[in-house]
């Protein structure tokens, strides 16, 4: 098996060259042409693949990934299904898994680390799973060079922020608003605030996620971040039943304001 | 002497912790040094002391059931929880949180319910303290619990029907959380149960030790001892370790009985959902799954995480009973007590019918937590009346 390709290196790649990175989230599972999906995703600029492995009770999520969640689901994904899918594909770009703690915890912290890790994945996000309780988990996913992404909240107080960069891995993923996942109709001051924040204490990449919505947004975001995190309006692109290509063009305009803009 | 506080990361034993987004965890620390606080504080105790004598009508009395006793060849005590305002222990709890989100600043209170005694009494609450508010519930339990839907409107309340996922208990804790996420600076989370993140478990049950306290005087005056058993039922399990609390101590044997179809001891494995550690009804990916009990207090896949330690000590044992023993003991307290029981403390009722001969000659001290106003209309529909 060839090695992960490393989430922080690819970022850098993009920001050393002078642009903006992109994180694009789907949902691991919804429709059976998502692995497609996946492709054209990263054809279109993706510099990563955040792939959502639905759980039945995410606290973090709003209504668009609650609801994909679900179809996932009832389509018969399981994590298991998920990481098998993506076992045999040699994406171009790196990818991470997004989901809740609970199904780290029930496979056991060492088998799930080493079954993300023998599925091509570099990278782990787990936004119930705070600081405090952070170290179990965070001893497999080093055993099995998973890099674990954490998240800082615009609620979080200086002193913890630097704990935070301190112990996140990959990247730092800054939470850009009160709230929960999904689309919003303008850009929260918060998001420009938290990664403001971010960048006066860390090297590392920072990137806004939730409640990014359009180009507008992101390009708006990035004035200050290294690059966005866009999720609820790709998957209810998916959602509409678009095909992986029409989804790809969506990422493309994403893509495309970046880089004229920023 | 008591039932211990959890260590700092806010566990018992392997239980419990704060497993919650980024975003939250400032207001967990927060939440918890205003408790720590307030507790030490006498003015706040005080008030919540007056709030509870003259507002709630503590101390609720114990009630010896002579008819019950003889059918059953065991002496058994209720400790009459149904009798608070609001009719159910719920009002402890809250009466306590509304006292400290008002102490803290906060507008507004979030909460979610699952039978609506939770949410009725936050409620009241909230009306009396003057703060807005929400009280999100399942929209399966909107419709089973109609009149207490109708009572937090009345109380001037908003209560937003939760239509993913279950569409009970569960999904309404996820929902409220969602809210708290977004409202964190102006809105108090107040949890209904012994669940949840770090300091709740812990704080909930200290509201509600008082059921202990006072059933542990009261047993002593009129059995000049304590109780061979005291049985409480177990969703989150709030009035169960409030009871528990006060004869964790004694040679009492604790018994939590959960739904048959919400057995989180019973029939789960160790999870993590709703912020904390503890025994959760899941499926072998660690999804979790749907409860499925004829009361929609108890229709909870998890249970609070010092009842997983008590579990795990032996201190506590954890029995389940069905949906039609329940509707035995419903009927059961009903006719021969002039006493209608809700729902939840129906399933200790009727372990303990179906436990007869073990408790033959043997004193049982049941908290019943509240009374059954609220299911009659259900009750009328399952019995074909």
């Amino acid at each position: 098996m060839s090695e992960n390709i490393q989430i922080e290196s690819a970022l850098r790649n993009r920001i050393d060259s002078g642009k903006k990175a992109l994180v694009v989230y789907i949902t691991g599972g919804l429709g059976d042409d998502w692995i497609q999906t996946m492709h054209s995703v990263i054809d279109a600029g993706a510099d990563v693949v955040e792939i959502g492995i639905p759980f039945s009770d995410p606290v973090m999520d709003g209504p668009i990934i609650q609801m994909a969640n679900d179809s996932s689901i009832e389509s018969g994904a399981t994590p298991v299904t998920i990481l098998s899918d993506l076992r045999d594909e040699s994406p171009a770009s790196p990818l991470a898994v997004m989901t809740y703690y609970n199904l780290a915890y029930r496979m056991g912290h060492e088998r799930f680390a080493s079954s993300l890790a023998s599925a091509g994945i570099s990278g782990c996000i787990l936004p119930d799973l705070p600081l405090e309780e952070l170290d179990i988990w965070s001893e497999s996913a080093a055993n099995s060079k998973i890099e674990t992404i954490l998240l800082a909240a615009p609620t979080t107080p200086d002193e913890r922020l630097l704990q935070i960069c301190a112990r996140s891995t990959g990247f730092v993923y800054a939470v850009g608003l009160l709230g929960v996942t999904g689309m919003r109709s303008e850009l929260a001051d918060s998001a420009t605030e938290i990664a403001s924040r971010l960048k006066n204490v860390t090297s590392k990449p920072v990137l806004v996620g939730v409640g990014i919505g359009s180009p507008e947004q992101a390009v708006e975001a990035c004035k200050v971040s290294d690059g966005v995190i866009v999720g609820s309006a790709i998957v209810q692109e998916m959602m509409n039943g678009s095909s992986p290509e029409e989804v790809g063009e969506l990422v493309s305009t994403f893509r495309d304001a970046l880089d004229k803009n920023c | 002497m008591s039932l211990k506080n959890p260590n700092e990361k806010g566990r018992f034993g392997p239980f419990g912790g704060r497993y919650i987004p980024e975003t939250l965890v400032p207001a967990c620390h927060e939440l918890e040094e205003s408790f720590v606080e307030a507790w030490a504080d006498d003015s706040f105790r005080e008030e919540l002391d007056s709030l509870l004598f003259d507002y709630a009508g503590r101390p609720s009395p114990v009630t010896e059931c002579l008819n019950l006793s003889d059918e059953l060849n065991c002496r058994l005590l209720l400790k009459r929880e149904d009798l608070n305002h609001t009719g159910s222990h719920k009002i402890n709890n809250v009466l306590g949180q509304a006292l400290l989100a008002k102490r803290m600043g906060k507008k507004r209170l979030v909460a979610e319910t699952g039978a609506g005694q939770h949410g009725v009494a936050t409620a009241t609450a909230a009306a009396l303290l003057n703060l807005e508010c929400c009280v999100y519930m399942g929209e399966v339990d909107v419709k089973r619990q109609e009149l207490n839907v109708f009572r937090m409107k009345l109380l001037g309340a908003e209560v937003r029907s939760v239509e993913s996922g279950s569409r009970t208990l569960k999904d309404a804790v996820n929902d409220a959380m969602r809210d708290w996420v977004a409202t964190v600076e102006e809105s108090y989370y107040c949890l209904g149960s012994v669940m949840g993140p770090h300091p709740y478990p812990w704080m909930v049950r200290t509201f509600h030790e008082v059921i202990g306290t006072e059933a542990r005087m009261q047993c002593e005056e009129i059995l000049g001892t304590t109780p061979d058993v005291v049985c409480a039922c177990v969703g989150g399990g709030s009035n169960a370790i409030g009871i528990f609390s006060g004869f964790v101590d004694s040679d009492a044997e604790l018994i939590g009985v959960e739904p048959a179809g919400g057995a989180a001891i019973g029939r789960g494995v160790p999870g993590v959902v709703h912020g904390m550690e503890s025994f959760l009804m899941q499926d072998e990916f660690g999804q979790v799954l749907e409860a499925e009990s004829i009361s929609a207090g108890l229709d909870y896949p998890g249970v609070g995480p010092e009842h997983s330690y008590l579990s795990s000590t032996g201190r506590a044992r954890y029995e389940s009973v069905t949906d039609d023993e329940v509707i035995e003991a419903f009927q059961l307290l009903s006719r021969t007590e002039g006493l209608i029981p809700a729902l939840e403390p129906a399933h200790a009722l009727a372990w303990i019918s179906r436990e007869r001969k073990y408790l033959t000659g043997k004193t049982v001290l049941l908290n019943l937590s509240g009374r059954g106003d609220k299911d009659v209309g259900q009750m009328m529909e399952i019995l074909n009346v």
